[in-house]
């Protein structure tokens, strides 16, 4: 069936079948690959997108779910704001180790920023959690946030 | 492998020109270098392009799985060609070893294997630059200076761009490498900066980069319905159903790379899209003849090492002097028994490969390997193909950890291939084809006994190692080094070994055999530490003695006990180790710390650590401090810290995090992250603090040392706060 949305501000009418998930339209349809399949399960968080401003897991999501939604990748994530900040932070502190989750990382931390701008640690920690770092660059990760929220990036243990 | 093998030393340049105005240098420089350990010889071309405007491409020729070497190694070249960073565009190579040399990403072996022969490269090309200026302007070579791509005459204030002295210098003879002058380490400006990935801005805009992002015109793609016992075969199939779908091209029997060769028979489902392949597959009906291998189990090999334990080992590792007597004489003994489980990888990029079977027999892929060189050979082998028949073009690889080193993929993908020829297919594991089709970290067990004499000594140390094996022989990365600290400096030692069988293929997962006898022996050492009425970091400096290197295996680097001690002091002082563990505890809980040392690839890490365990048992780490030392100069400090951080974090998941990998029947039965869970950012401390411990020896790598000792020194906190002792991976309260 024909479904429309709206990919990266762009118009976009697929002829699909209406269970096949967000992640592989985007993926395979669209040819953007940035968005990264990890699990298929919504456990890693590879795959987060931002779906009418919301992070979600495009894994999880059926392509009749996301129809006349505003989606967002980390293809266009940079002409966010919020995102654009981070992406900065992310390039300044040199986050990605392999980098392959990293796109999950920034769409998962661009949701929380346009939410919370001023998280606290737990907030990042909690709004994190969905999204696994397996190279465990996960410091870097937090003081990117903190970086691009206009935090003080300086963290010690208690 | 050899450490000492010399290849032809002759070496020669062609130079050509390629591409327009660019010049190509190709060094094909044959040379050998002897490091103390196991390092390769090294042919390697060194592939530097000056373009027209002064920018100089740089081959980066090893894959890159997160640990920095794409950029790394790309700065060994441009520091002695002495060209700004800012000039240099890096370009990954294709795997060729007959033109790059050896082009494997595990054991941290790039940075020892490298050091010298990337600077070489570069220094060769500079010095031919320096000669065609030499000649250009009819003065001696020896006036000339170089900085920033450029030659410079101080003496009459001239200077001219390596662009426009390129084609020149092309024909100038190549230097013998050997001779070829080198920085001084004091003179370096890009080794010893902190350089950001190179691929960082991509990662981060989402620019395909990775294995599974391949695309091509034509694609097609498979997904596999894989038996769910290794080493099993294919009896029959009933593909009626799943042919009639739309979008489905093929369906085709596929087998091999696992263990044995042969088998691990899969069915490969080739469609138009991925997800259509993947789908169907809950339609496709085979039938699989796995009798042999359906007896084992995790229960089956904890029954087996258990009644191994009790009988003598089957064969010895390592004896010296009169155990039997050391130990009868001794004032106290300690024994205790440790395990450890088996473990997947993990990598967050599913294994894949795109391959493409030309209409000419040529096989062509694009690989996301950790060691393309090998995944070469298995396809000759397996398909009866030339090898140089096929192109391998290096992906960026979401994740290695050890994992990649096999190629099983690539032996999949190019059966598939072969059956559409003319059209490139990428083959993709879903999550759970990737747990139960892993080289599996083999799961060990340990019977230890140590002897100490009145003043605290270790005067005897007994080990029985249950491990997996074939043909009487330890299979992949089940083995136990025969010098494992402190074996070579006690007096009277026995290391025995017994084996058990398991049709799972097993591999290395990062810092191999490490991850697991850092664990088992710092662990022990605790325990013997306390029965001596020391701290581990006293008990080891007691231990190590006088700075010497202690016996190795050949090809095997030395362990020598000054760089230890420099680590265990450094880590000390860094953390404030008191001697006595600064624990507040009520009632098991409450927060204390922990200690541990582990020399691996040639790298000396010493690590504490902080916990927390909290009302409900929970385990946490608060913070990690870690000394180490990697020889003399940091190549690259913003990627040291990285890897650093990552290895004592990833040490983080294996003793709190991971579950075992469980087997009934044959069969592996984890599905996905939620019964094989992977550390989350709730889980990391809040701080890793460190310390470079700076030694006269050569630069060594950092993706896997500093991961060991962090697994005992939680282990050991565990017991400062609670008084129990945990011997099994992973830790557990309650």
């Amino acid at each position: 069936m024909a479904i429309s949305l709206t990919v990266n501000r762009r118009k976009r009418t697929i002829e699909t079948a209406p269970d096949k998930p967000l992640l592989w339209v985007l993926r395979e349809d669209l040819d953007l690959p940035g968005t990264k399949f990890g699990c298929g399960a919504g456990l890693c968080g590879a795959c987060t997108v931002l779906l009418d401003g919301e992070a979600v897991r495009s894994c999880q999501t059926p392509i009749a779910d996301a129809a006349g939604k505003q989606i967002v990748t980390i293809e266009d994530v940079a002409t966010l704001p919020v995102g654009k900040k981070l992406v900065a932070a992310w390039i300044d502190l040199d986050v990605p180790q392999c980098g392959y989750c990293q796109a999950g990382q920034i769409m998962s931390a661009t949701a929380l920023l346009t939410h919370t701008p001023r998280p606290g640690s737990d907030d990042i920690d909690a709004a994190m959690s969905g999204n696994i770092c397996r190279c465990a660059t996960y410091l870097r990760i937090r003081k990117a946030i903190r970086q691009a929220a206009g935090l003080n990036t300086t963290e010690r243990a208690a | 492998m050899s450490g000492t093998t010399i290849l032809d030393r002759r070496s020669f340049l062609a130079a050509s020109l390629a591409g327009g105005a660019a010049l190509t240098f190709e060094a094909n420089l044959a040379i050998a270098q002897t490091v103390s350990g196991a390092v390769e010889p090294v042919m390697l071309n060194a592939f530097i392009r000056i373009g027209a405007d002064n920018r100089v491409t740089i081959g980066a020729k090893n894959p890159e799985i997160g640990q920095g070497v794409k950029t790394m190694l790309p700065m060994l070249i441009a520091e002695e060609l002495d060209v700004a960073w800012e000039q240099v565009h890096i370009e990954q190579t294709d795997a060729d070893d007959k033109v790059y040399g050896l082009q494997v990403a595990g054991g941290s072996n790039a940075t020892p294997n490298n050091w010298l022969p990337m600077r070489q490269a570069g220094a060769a090309a500079r010095q031919m630059l320096v000669s065609a200026a030499a000649k250009t302007w009819g003065v001696d070579a020896a006036s000339l200076s170089t900085e920033a791509g450029k030659v410079l005459h101080k003496a009459s204030g001239r200077s001219i761009a390596y662009a426009d002295l390129a084609q020149d210098a092309a024909s100038v003879p190549v230097p013998d490498l050997a001779a070829v002058s080198l920085k001084s380490p004091d003179t370096f400006r890009i080794i010893g900066q902190s350089v950001r990935g190179v691929d960082t801005p991509k990662i981060v805009s989402g620019v395909p980069l990775y294995g599974i992002d391949t695309r091509l015109p034509g694609m097609l793609y498979a997904a596999l319905l894989k038996c769910p016992i290794a080493g099993g075969t294919l009896a029959g199939f009933d593909d009626a159903a799943v042919r009639k779908l739309p979008g489905i091209l093929a369906v085709v029997p596929v087998s091999g790379g696992l263990v044995p060769k042969g088998k691990n028979d899969a069915l490969a489902i080739v469609a138009d899209s991925w997800w259509t392949a993947h789908k169907a597959r809950d339609q496709l009906v085979a039938t699989w003849d796995s009798a042999a291998q359906s007896g084992f189990s995790t229960d089956s090999y904890a029954q087996q090492a258990a009644a191994l334990l009790g009988a003598a080992p089957a064969s010895d590792l390592y004896k010296a002097g009169d155990i039997d007597a050391a130990l009868a004489g001794a004032a106290k003994t300690v024994t205790a028994d440790y395990s450890y489980p088996f473990l997947a990888h993990a990598t967050l990029e599913p294994q894949n490969c795109t391959a493409l079977w030309t209409a000419d027999g040529r096989l062509e892929f694009w690989a996301p390997t950790q060691n393309p060189g090998a995944g070469r050979k298995e396809v000759a082998a397996m398909l009866g193909i030339a090898p140089e028949a096929m192109t391998i073009h290096m992906t960026r690889v979401g994740g290695g950890f050890g994992r990649r080193l096999m190629n099983d993929y690539m032996v999949l993908a190019a059966q598939v291939a072969k059956a559409v020829p003319g059209r490139p297919v990428k083959l993709l594991f879903d999550r759970t084809d990737d747990l139960r089709n892993d080289y599996y970290r083999p799961a060990g067990w340990h019977r230890l006994t140590a002897g100490l004499d009145a003043k605290g000594a270790i005067v005897a140390l007994k080990d029985h190692f249950v491990t997996f094996g074939a043909d009487g022989k330890p299979i992949r990365a089940a083995e136990m080094s025969a010098n494992e600290f402190p074996g070579p400096v006690v007096p009277a030692v026995h290391y025995g070994m017994s084996l058990l069988t398991t049709n799972l293929a097993t591999g290395w997962l990062r810092a191999p055999t490490s991850n697991a006898m850092a664990f088992v022996f710092q662990g022990f050492l605790d325990e013997v530490a306390e029965a001596a009425g020391l701290d581990l970091p006293e008990l080891m400096r007691r231990t190590l003695g006088t700075p010497r290197d202690l016996p190795a295996e050949k090809n095997r680097p030395a362990f020598n006990t000054g760089r230890a001690r420099g680590v265990i002091d450094a880590v000390c002082k860094l953390a404030g180790w008191t001697g006595k563990p600064s624990t507040t505890k009520a009632n098991g809980k409450g927060s204390g710390r922990g200690f541990g040392f582990y020399f691996s690839h040639r790298g000396y890490f010493a690590e504490v650590v902080d916990i927390t365990i909290g009302d409900d048992a929970t385990i946490k780490v608060d913070k990690v401090w870690v000394a180490g030392d990697v020889g003399s100069q940091i190549i690259n400090p913003l990627n040291a810290e990285q890897q650093m951080q990552g290895a004592a974090i990833d040490g983080i998941a294996q003793a709190l995090v991971w579950q075992p990998i469980v087997q009934q029947a044959g069969a592996v039965t984890q599905e996905n992250f939620h019964d094989f869970p992977l550390l989350r950012i709730d889980a990391v401390p809040r701080e890793v603090a460190m310390v470079w411990v700076r030694t006269d020896y050569p630069p060594t790598g950092l993706g896997e040392p500093a991961l060991p000792p962090v697994i005992p020194a939680i282990g050991n906190a565990i017991r400062a706060v609670t008084g129990k002792r945990l011997r099994s991976l992973p830790f557990q309260l309650g």
